[in-house]
């Protein structure tokens, strides 16, 4: 049985195009120290740590654990580094959560971080392969298809993602963090804008970010020696099944389906839509929200997008279950920090301590990431209240 | 069954890096640039050079900067008999780790000698500048050891860096070559596209036909053996309009790709489609190869063109995937 623990700590950096005035470890450090300030703790407090990114070809270095200990302040302690591809976030949360789940660590520093501009995201992605035609643009040109075939079954208006596109740039702008703040973007703004990979537009992509995202994870006994409100983890699920098989649902993946049950199960929620107070989701190109709609329960097969076009997820509108607050992968994409970023501002609702993007009186949040080809999914359910 | 051929291929994987340095490693760099070398003082005292950021026994941000010496002296060193392509020097050298007057922590550097029987632990040696230092550690060409004939002159220190900024960005290029030898079942299908032939495999267990084949079924984790030949025709399962171009591929926005499966196949693979107008490509459209001509045919799937559509009904949504290897009629 995993003993209680709670986040008593949530660390950011600012997300932007590009953090010339740090390199990785500065990046790194300045999430870690604000998690340690909001927590009340210095190093000597931390027994572990647990680092996340994405794939190495994105700064070009290998085994950066290592180059980032001292600026962890890992002398001493074990450093584990998790890599998950984009999903990487969340599992690295959870990988943190369970050291302190297990009874084996008291508290935890986990951070997660990416510095997409020392290369191009889109391109080490897609690298060219032995004997292949090298046709392969990015993971806009990998999900557009996806995306083309929920429109299809779902038979979805077109201007759904738009209307997402344009709900997570006015969360991001609620966000001082955001990379993106676009008070005013308009609907017409985002359809006018470039078609990269039909049917995914530019102002419906995620942007390339810098930023690291860290937390501090306690066991419930230390909990109390942290000033703020905890967020108290209540469930933990991850999933991953290959990235093709004969006859697999790419739309709807059966393993984010089972991670999503999983988790439920644990956060004793029956009703994911009228049990969870908000929820934070990685959704990288727009048309993801209706689909993670119906795969995380939100909605039934297909009607995703209705919850979308009633405004159900967006705070602006008075929604009733909004999604991403914060402006979510739209509005800040360190990629390897993003699962993470849904993980810590789920809890940051929960604590209350959201801001200008808080949904009011938030007792229970959902932080979810995924990765590869849309098979690696990372949850976790977190409360204001102890179980 | 054809014995496939060995089939390995050079590899390049790459990216010239763009780095910030921040501010500890930029000012190293920048002090590099002046011919000058600066370390930073640790919480316990010692100077370490380069300097590190944080400290590593507390990890306290560190900003004490120390110039430390020229010269130095050895702590120890490995010979390099026979100089690599990427090594600092084209010549036997040794790499060496090297603790600077003044600083306590020795850094690692190349040295310059005519023999290994010149060095040994405790030798004096001496930095050699690049003729146009620009911020990089190899601004520092070698160290070479003190009071051997042929030395450089004492370098000029301390100069003015002028009007130039403080170095915050560096470039990194980093370039890493492979071999990569294609498995036994890529080999077996590279084989034979190289004939003009389209062969997967199908899986024991669920009976799915796999093309390109990887030797297993994802799905049930079992080895593929029996070879499937399939005809070139296939229906569009999903598909994207591209507009960015592909670096260094010659075919020009808006261009599309689509997931095709073959007749007789169980999975996708991407494609271009041409001969047809973008706007009119949709889900369950019939296509078929247009192959290269077969004196330019190789072990590669670009022996095909593209896909271009043909003039047979669409496949209903629920049959995409899974006909038979004669087609819709079939």
């Amino acid at each position: 049985m995993a003993k209680l623990a709670a986040v008593v700590g949530i660390g950011q950096t600012h997300y932007k195009t590009r953090r010339g005035d740090v390199s990785i470890a500065g990046l790194v450090r300045e999430a870690a120290v604000n998690a340690l300030e909001d927590a009340g703790l210095g190093w000597d407090d931390i027994e572990a740590v647990i680092i996340g990114k994405a794939p190495d070809m994105f700064e070009g270095v290998v085994m950066p654990e290592i180059y980032l200990s001292d600026a962890l302040g890992c002398n001493g302690k074990p450093m584990l580094r998790v890599h998950t591809a984009g999903s990487v976030g969340g599992s690295t949360a959870l990988v943190a959560a369970s050291h302190v789940q297990s009874g084996m660590f008291k508290r935890v520093l986990t951070v997660t971080y990416e510095k997409q501009s020392e290369s191009n995201a889109m391109w080490a992605l897609s690298t060219p392969q032995p004997f292949s035609a090298h046709l392969n643009a990015g993971a806009g040109g990998y999900f557009a298809p996806i995306i083309r075939e929920y429109m299809r079954r779902s038979g979805a208006p077109y201007d759904v993602g738009i209307k997402v596109a344009v709900k997570d740039r006015l969360h991001g702008a609620r966000n001082p963090l955001a990379h993106l703040r676009l008070p005013n973007i308009t609907a017409k703004e985002v359809e006018d804008s470039m078609m990269l990979w039909d049917p995914i537009r530019f102002l419906e992509a995620c942007p390339s970010s810098d930023g690291a995202c860290a937390m501090v994870i306690a066991a419930e006994d230390l909990v109390g020696q942290s000033p703020k409100a905890p967020a108290w983890i209540r469930g933990v699920a991850m999933r991953s099944e290959p990235t093709m098989y004969a006859g697999r649902e790419e739309v709807n993946p059966q393993a984010g389906r089972d991670c999503a049950a999983d988790v439920y199960r644990q956060a004793g929620i029956t009703d994911p839509r009228r049990d969870l107070d908000c929820a934070e989701v990685y959704v990288p190109f727009s048309w993801y929200e209706p689909m993670w709609l119906e795969n995380l329960g939100f909605a039934p097969q297909g009607e995703g997008w209705k919850l979308t076009m009633a405004g159900a997820t967006s705070l602006d509108e008075g929604g009733d279950i909004p999604w991403n607050c914060s402006g979510g992968v739209l509005s800040s994409n360190p990629i390897g920090a993003s699962g993470m970023i849904r993980f810590a501002e789920a809890a940051r609702q929960v604590r209350g301590d959201a801001g200008a993007h808080q949904v009011e009186g938030a007792k229970l949040a959902l932080g979810h990431a995924y990765g590869g080809g849309a098979q690696f999914f990372a949850m976790w359910v977190v409360g204001a209240n102890k179980p | 069954m054809v014995q496939p051929d060995v089939l390995s291929q050079p590899f390049e994987l790459g990216f010239t890096y763009t780095r910030s340095t921040g501010p500890v490693v930029g000012r190293f760099l920048t002090g590099l640039r002046q011919r000058r070398i600066f370390g930073v003082r640790a919480s316990d005292g010692r100077v370490i050079v380069p300097p590190a950021e944080y400290d590593p026994h507390t990890a306290a941000a560190l900003d004490d900067f120390v110039e430390v010496g020229q010269e130095g002296e050895i702590v120890s060193w490995c010979w390099v008999a026979q100089p690599r392509a990427a090594h600092p020097m084209q010549r036997p050298f040794a790499w060496a780790m090297i603790r600077l007057d003044g600083a306590d922590i020795p850094m690692i550097h190349c040295i310059a000698a005519a023999s290994p029987d010149e060095l040994a632990t405790g030798a004096r040696v001496r930095a050699v500048w690049a003729d146009e230092p620009r911020g990089f550690i190899t601004d520092i060409r070698c160290f070479e050891l003190v009071g051997k004939a042929g030395a450089s002159p004492a370098p000029a220190t301390g100069e003015d860096a002028g009007e130039l900024e403080p170095v915050d960005r560096i470039e990194t290029p980093i370039y890493l070559h492979y071999h990569f030898t294609a498995g036994s079942a890529p080999a077996r299908f590279l084989t034979r596209i190289k004939q003009g032939v389209l062969t997967g495999q199908r899986c024991p267990r669920c009976a799915n036909v796999y093309i390109p084949p990887r030797g297993s079924c994802p799905a049930c984790g079992v080895p593929t053996q029996e070879e499937v030949v399939l005809p070139d025709k296939a229906t569009v399962q999903s598909f994207t309009v591209v507009a960015i171009p592909i670096p260094n591929n010659p075919i020009k926005p808006p261009f599309v790709v689509a997931n095709l499966v073959l007749d007789g196949a169980n999975i996708s693979f991407i494609h271009l489609m041409s001969e047809c107008e973008n706007a009119d490509v949709h889900i369950g459209q019939r296509v078929q190869a247009v192959w290269k001509p077969a004196d330019e045919w190789t072990y590669a799937m670009d022996n095909i063109r593209y896909f271009k559509p043909i003039d047979e009904p669409d496949v209903p949504v629920d049959k995409i995937g899974k006909l038979p290897i004669t087609g819709l009629e079939g």
